[in-house]
């Protein structure tokens, strides 16, 4: 299953599941990121990590040890 | 009614509610922590009704159990009970913002919400219905705009309106159907044990397994096991867990409330985003940021903050200024002319060459030395010049000294080598600079010649402690009064406010990164590069900002939002040499090297030390347990760019310099007084002493060098036995260190007194001299002991400013006090490995305690390079299932 971490600039997707726990799960959570949720990869930090998404309408930060977290699917260019 | 009526503030981070609190209160409020955390507390009354008190809520996306943020924000909600509550929400990000306001709205208070940012959304092209949206959340919905105080005033009446009548919030039915059903079943089981307004907010939060939330209820064993009956089941049929599906059912019912209330024009690049693409762009984003610390840098400790702070440190604090530039370059003038006579060299030349003749010159040379002549010291000049007529004395080759005291050959250059007596070494073609003659009328010349005295000259104003000294000496009060007032509370008060114009120049720049969006960028460039280090990307602004002072330093970790990151980096920061303790460096440059030129690296590594303290440190407590716990997650929002309004961006300025003076102020206020009192007070003890306790200063024959009779003196020599592994175990470094704690530069001074070096410098060879045969034993100067001694005052406990604000900062005595004793404590580690390791490789001296530095440097690697340990790593927030623990 690919993850989050795995899509590149400029790609979109779905997100299907969620697995991690604890504060990192929530907070991913909180901040929108949802079964059904479309994200686009929208830029990488210029060290490579972490990444930026728009999701829901507002851009999010997160690193690539949470992007695994994130199951996506239906990766496709936006 | 009297009673004060409180309203909470709640909402996103960047949702414009400082701004908001700010228009409606003026902030005139208190700030300080929540308890036990280092969030920040707001509250202040509202400026039109002072029974109306405004608490503002730390920025929060959730009301989730995890972060101190979110804690302290629902603790304040569902047990505080405020009157009313107000929520406001970013229209611009309206989607995530709803989420919060979903679970505000069940904490069964009275709920007001304003949306903020209309403006924008209005530019952006989008529509919102705000009648349907406050139709589905069930509670009023105000458009304001806390940028331009629109509507605010109408947003607070609302929520004092609804708080008054008492009308509480229910919270929409916004789960599925299945989900609505299991929490109507909760919260029946549950009901007598439930506040009843708070039923629907406790049901949620025993399917969520909320651990926190439940241990204040008590449930019985009976409760909790029907409700994880009912929460299993809806589990199962979702295939996912009940935090989960709470969290996305939230979502879900908003996507229908944007559908039904939110229409959106087709996007276009926003500005903010054109601006992110060059900002955080893979190329240009780290040349980028270096350029805006570079700057931050240069304005704030290279040149407007320092130089503000200087002027307010030499003038107001040491010697006065001139408001009139024609007498100031007048009085600079003369007093080239008077240096360049070298008076002082011919007073001392001629007594010399007088007392080779046979005459007494101890009298005439306590006469001339004070400056001040009286008719008694006339006379006593009148019989001296008499005497030395009649014996002809002449002086010759008397040798110059430039300002700092020193020697100087072939026409001003410095002397930097002297033997033991104090005696100039110097090659062939060097020429010692003398003055060839100084006859008996150059002795009365230089004799009747005053220095230049700046009170002589118009527009002088001096500074504060000379006019309190003026003051209080015509007041008839005493030399113990005027030391403790002046050298006391003055110089310690002197030492808060100097800061105070670097701190605000500082906070200009901070505050307005802080408020236009550029701080998280700063976050999101710099992440991977501290992360290793157990930090975050913002702990290099402080590190930045330390190299100048500590105090804004640990003041703008402020910014950091992650609790842990944020206390590590207050910790750590002042490690970064400061300018206070340049002078130690050079000090130690003197010794070394001699003159200043070649040596540029000496003074680099001492900023390589305390960057590698400072990783080494980072990455031991990273792996230990205060700084465990769970992993922080990065997740956060890019807000977008926008130019703070001068109001708030001002105040947030005015609210972080005041915090400094109130809380830092009063701690370094009393140690001040302390540190004064023990290095002033102690037992005449000197020959010809009266053996009486008090003033040292104040007692028949005190020498120069008093301060060795000190209670100070006498701490310094009961604890140097800790220093002695470092090489350094006598009492002089251990009460200079001591004193340093008042300032850094303190320890210089401190010397030239407990050496009777009196006016010595750090740029002064005497100074040099005085410092080596510290730490020379049997003609050897012991080096790593030097560095030691060091390395252990750059590292240890900064100076009372800087711990004032590392207390103000942490605001819990255990945190500031484990701070301060693993600063001193991984000081001392490094100091005795400097040492240890200096004396095992040049002088080969093994003992006790090369071993003791063999043992802490290899707890250091271990601790180093050992992979993270593996903490409990059992969620305690949210439990697997209700019967797991006893709830108690």
């Amino acid at each position: 299953m690919p993850t989050l971490s795995d899509v590149k600039v400029g790609q979109k997707c779905v997100v299907s599941k969620l697995t991690g726990e604890g504060a990192i799960k929530r907070r991913i959570m909180d901040m929108g990121v949802t079964k059904n949720t479309e994200v686009l990869v929208h830029k990488v930090a210029p060290l490579g990590d972490p990444i930026e998404v728009t999701i829901r309408g507002y851009e999010l930060s997160l690193r690539k040890d949470e992007a695994r977290c994130v199951e996506v699917k239906d990766i496709a260019k936006a | 009614m009297a009673d004060t009526f409180y309203i909470a503030l709640a909402g996103n981070p960047n949702c414009g509610k400082t701004t908001l609190f700010n228009e409606l209160t003026g902030s005139n409020g208190y700030v300080g922590n929540w308890p036990g955390v280092t969030v920040e507390k707001k509250q202040a009354e509202w400026k039109k009704d002072k029974d109306v008190t405004l608490v503002d809520l730390p920025g929060i996306y959730s009301l989730s159990p995890y972060s101190p943020e979110e804690v302290v924000s629902r603790d304040y909600l569902v047990n505080d009970r405020p009157d009313a509550v107000i929520d406001l929400l970013d229209v611009t990000n309206i989607e995530r913002n709803l989420y919060l306001t979903t679970q505000v709205l069940e904490t069964g208070r009275p709920v007001a919400i304003g949306l903020n940012m209309c403006d924008l959304l209005k530019e952006r092209g989008d529509v919102i219905d705000t009648k349907q949206l406050s139709k589905m959340l069930g509670v009023p919905v105000v458009e304001v705009s806390a940028l331009h105080n629109k509507n605010l005033d109408e947003l607070l009446k609302k929520a004092v309106e609804l708080g008054k009548k008492g009308v509480a919030a229910k919270g929409p039915k916004c789960f599925s159907p299945e989900v609505e059903d299991a929490l109507q079943k909760i919260q029946k089981i549950i009901a007598n044990s439930v506040p009843e307004d708070l039923g629907r907010w406790y049901a949620i939060k025993v399917f969520e397994r909320d651990a926190d939330a439940l241990g204040e209820l008590a449930l019985t064993k009976e409760q909790l096991d029907a409700s994880e009956e009912i929460i299993a089941k809806v589990e199962k049929d979702r295939d996912d867990d009940s935090e989960s599906i709470i969290t996305s059912d939230r979502y879900d019912w908003i996507a229908t409330v944007m559908d039904a209330c939110v229409k959106k024009a087709p996007k276009k690049l926003t500005t903010s985003q054109k601006i992110d693409r060059i900002v955080t762009n893979r190329v240009l984003g780290l040349p980028i940021f270096i350029a805006i610390m570079i700057l931050v840098y240069y304005i704030a400790i290279g040149t407007v903050g320092t130089n503000a702070t200087d002027w307010v440190n030499d003038n107001l604090f040491s010697d006065g200024f001139f408001v009139n530039s024609t007498s100031e370059t007048q009085y600079n003038k003369d007093q080239k002319a008077y240096d360049s006579q070298h008076y002082s060299d011919k007073i001392d030349g001629f007594l010399a060459a007088a007392k080779k003749k046979g005459i007494s010159t101890s009298k005439v040379e306590a006469a001339v030395s004070d400056g001040d002549i009286s008719s008694a010291d006339k006379k006593l000049l009148k019989s001296f010049e008499a005497k030395a007529e009649a014996k002809g004395v002449v002086a010759t080759n008397v040798p110059e000294h430039d300002g700092d005291g020193n020697l100087t050959y072939n026409g001003g250059k410095l002397v930097t080598k002297l033997d033991k007596d104090g005696n100039p070494v110097l090659k062939s073609g060097q020429k010692l600079d003398t003055i060839s003659k100084v006859t008996l009328a150059d002795f009365k010349k230089a004799v009747s010649t005053p220095a230049p005295d700046q009170h002589d000259y118009s527009g002088f104003v001096d500074s504060i402690p000379n006019a309190v000294t003026g003051w209080l000496t015509n007041a008839g009060a005493s030399d113990v009064v005027i030391s403790l007032v002046v050298d006391g509370v003055i110089g310690g008060v002197g030492s808060v406010l100097g800061f105070i114009p670097q701190i605000f120049v500082l906070f200009v720049l901070l505050c307005f990164l802080e408020d236009c969006g550029y701080m998280s960028r700063v976050a999101f460039v710099m992440d991977r590069v501290f992360r290793r280090f157990g930090l975050s990307g913002k702990s290099f602004i402080p590190m930045i900002v330390s190299s100048g002072c500590g105090v804004p330093g640990v003041l703008s970790t402020k910014t950091i939002e992650n609790e842990r990151d944020r206390r590590m980096t207050a910790m750590l920061t002042t490690m970064i040499p400061c300018s206070a303790k340049l002078p130690i460096i050079a000090l130690v440059m003197g010794v070394l090297v001699g003159a200043d030129n070649g040596a540029w690296w000496v003074a680099p590594m001492f900023y390589f030390l305390g960057i590698v303290a400072i990783i080494v440190s980072a990455v031991m407590l990273k792996k230990t347990k205060p700084f465990q716990g769970e992993p922080v997650p990065f997740v956060m929002e890019l807000p977008d760019y926008h130019f703070p309004s001068i109001r708030s961006w001002a105040l947030h300025i005015w609210e972080r310099v005041s915090a400094y003076v109130k809380k830092a102020g009063t701690i370094i206020f009393a140690a001040a007084v302390g540190i004064w009192f023990l290095s002033n007070f102690g037992i005449a003890s000197w020959q010809g002493g009266s053996g009486s306790f008090g003033y040292l200063q104040g007692m028949a024959g005190a020498p120069d060098t008093y301060m060795d009779y000190s209670i100070l003196a006498g701490i310094g020599g009961a604890l140097s036995f800790i220093f002695m592994p470092l090489g350094f175990g006598n009492w002089q470094a251990t009460a200079s260190t001591i004193s340093a704690l008042i300032a850094k530069e303190n320890l210089v001074s401190t010397f030239g007194v407990l050496y009777g070096l009196g006016s010595a410098t750090e740029n002064s060879v005497t100074m040099w001299q005085g410092f080596a045969n510290m730490f020379t034993i049997a003609g050897t100067l012991h080096v790593g002991a030097m560095c030691a001694f060091v390395a252990f005052n750059m590292l240890c406990a900064p100076c009372f400013a800087a711990m004032g604000t590392i207390r103000r900062q942490m605001d819990d005595p255990k945190w500031f006090w484990f701070a301060i004793g693993y600063e001193c404590g991984f000081g001392w580690v490094v100091g005795l490995l400097i040492n240890q390791f200096y004396e095992l490789f040049v002088f080969g001296s093994f003992g006790f305690w090369t071993v003791v530095a063999f043992a802490f440097l290899a707890a250091i690697l271990f601790q180093l390079f050992r992979p993270m340990p593996k903490w409990d790593e059992k969620d305690e927030h949210i439990l697997g299932s209700l019967a797991e623990e006893p709830v108690a």
